[in-house]
């Protein structure tokens, strides 16, 4: 096999690679060239903003690494987010885990803060006012945030995770590789859904479950869906982002007709190419619903909802389908979102109606990755395609899958309730 | 005598140490257990074992881009792989690696190897990765 390659710096780059620019920068370069080998990169390009999961605390190694940065005085270059803590610091009292594990998470946090990373402390970046624009060139961590940018705002990340993430956000730039390329972001294959499947997508649960089959079919491949509703909303390609990247690593998708890269089925896939073409119907996403329950259809401990982190928006529909389902409920109720979805809920009147209904909103941090849960090992409903993926291994939950509507029925009888919407 | 195998080195150093050959791809975060090095993934078709002390060979990596700070953590609490060796590149592993050497010392070096030198080595008892990034039987 060939030689390592040789990666052409321009001069700024070489400076801060040899230490001109400051310790900072350097370690930061240093990381940034590791990763440019390992991905084939000749040359590193600037990015205009970053998102950093490395502040979720996995281990003293992730405390180790920020102290390394902020011992360099390193700071970031570019307005740089920040992902899911380990608890939610607006709220620490909901925290069930030992208060050694708590004040680790919260010393990982004030490190990136030194590092001048905004406390946003959230999965879903992407729902503020603020936010990439297409052809931007970012560096991104959280595989929801990442399939959402590429895909739904037309911005460009490769897959950045934990120290890459903020070593791009301090060196400014990163390796000219993967989904930066166009040529990378062109469908590599076709998912058409049948009439079928198209009627059985009503709720965003089942936009999730239409994820995860996605993510199965795609094998690394950016897949182009086609059929879906014209009026798609972002909640919805949210769930269907956040269940491909869980169940296929899928960072990038087109909704042909919805997504800004794929005006029609002929942009997505560019010319004198010809994918697979692989049709989906209703059966197909009726067994990736029921392929997520790990408990079945009964009595239930918890419903959790906002993996990834809810929006303004579902909040709405939330708060109304509280208010016309009767009954009360009877058991613990969450959702995780932002702490800036939170202010504008609040601001909205909808925060304390929402929780005089018996649901608490969990910032900050998540339910799957934090301690929160009176029983994590109980059996939990959600309408999250991503949870129900994840907390079994995570929490060795046992999940129930659901629409929101079934969810809320659910909570006020305390027993699983199919609604049918 | 067993031929030495060119790799693409995606992260230099020195190993020698049994192979662990994984049978499918492996998310180190939610996989593995940080603090022993045991996999813990009930699916994985290893689970059970540990890569503690092994050179790993994995055909394929798939999961969490967190498995970087995994790879720090196993490093740092001396239950990692001796080394990697890869059948297709990873740059979450690489950044693991990496990150490990500058703040711990630890040297776990990652090599890339095309299909049928992958499986050569994924077929030896033990390696032997040098600085010059070839690898030969030990």
């Amino acid at each position: 096999m060939s030689p390592t390659h040789e990666v052409d710096l321009t001069a700024e780059q070489a400076d801060g690679l040899s230490g001109g620019l400051g310790l900072g920068v350097q370690r930061a370069m240093r990381i940034i060239m590791a990763l440019a080998r390992a991905s084939g990169a000749r040359r590193l390009i600037p990015v205009t903003r970053a998102h950093v999961d490395g502040v979720l605390y996995q281990g003293q190694a992730s405390l180790d690494f920020v102290d390394w940065l902020t011992s360099a005085d390193a700071r970031v270059a570019v307005p740089t987010t920040l992902n899911v803590a380990a608890l939610d610091l607006l709220h620490p009292g909901v925290f069930r885990g030992d208060e050694a594990a708590a004040a680790a998470g919260r010393r990982l946090v004030d490190g990136y803060l030194q590092l001048g990373c905004l406390p946003t402390m959230t999965c879903a970046p992407y729902q503020t006012e603020d936010r990439p624009g297409p052809g931007e060139d970012v560096a991104w961590a959280e595989s929801n945030a990442i399939v959402f940018v590429n895909s739904v705002l037309g911005a460009r990340t490769a897959r950045y995770g934990d120290f890459s993430d903020v070593a791009g956000a301090i060196a400014g730039c990163v390796p000219y590789a993967g989904l930066h390329r166009p040529e990378a972001r062109l469908a590599g294959l076709i998912v058409e859904l049948d009439p079928s499947a198209f009627s059985s997508l009503t709720d965003e649960s089942d936009f999730g479950a239409l994820g995860l089959v996605v993510g199965e079919l795609a094998a690394g491949r950016v897949p182009a869906i086609l059929g879906l509703p014209p009026d798609t909303s972002e909640d919805a390609l949210k769930a269907l982002g956040a269940g491909a990247a869980s169940s296929g690593s899928v960072a990038m998708f087109h909704a042909v007709g919805i997504t800004p890269e794929a005006p029609d089925l002929a942009a997505a896939v560019g010319s004198d190419r010809e994918p697979a073409h692989i049709h989906v119907d209703a059966a197909m996403l009726r067994r990736a619903l029921l392929g997520l329950a790990t408990a079945p259809d009964g009595p239930i401990d918890a419903v959790s909802l906002g993996t990834p982190h809810y929006s303004v928006r579902e909040f709405g529909r939330l708060r109304a389908v509280l208010g016309d389902t009767p009954g009360s409920v009877q058991v613990e109720f969450w959702v995780s979102t932002s702490r800036g979805v939170l202010a504008e809920i609040a601001a909205l009147g909808w925060l304390e109606d929402i929780a005089a209904a018996g649901v608490t909103v969990l910032t900050d941090t998540c339910t799957y990755v934090s301690q929160i849960l009176r029983n994590p090992g109980g059996i939990t409903m959600t309408n999250s395609a991503k949870w129900a993926f994840y907390a079994p291994s995570n929490l060795h939950a046992r999940v129930v899958y659901g629409s929101l509507r079934d969810c809320v029925a659910s909570a006020k009888a305390g027993t699983v309730v199919r609604t049918g919407a | 005598m067993s031929p030495r195998l060119a790799a693409t080195t995606l992260v230099p150093g020195r190993a020698a140490g049994p192979v662990l050959a994984l049978s499918e791809p492996l998310s180190l975060w939610g996989g593995v257990d940080p603090a022993s090095g045991r996999i813990v993934e009930t699916r994985h078709p290893d689970y059970g074992r540990s890569i503690a002390g092994y050179i790993l060979a994995m055909p394929a990596v798939r999961g969490s881009s967190s498995s970087s700070s995994v790879l720090a953590e196993l490093l740092r609490g001396g239950v990692g792989p001796l080394g990697i060796v890869l059948g297709e590149p990873d740059e979450i592993l690489v950044v693991g690696a990496v990150v490990a050497r500058e703040l711990y010392g630890v040297d776990c070096p990652v090599l890339l190897l095309g299909p049928d030198d992958y499986a050569r080595a994924a077929s030896y008892a033990s390696l032997t990765i040098d600085a010059e990034g070839s690898v030969t039987e030990a």
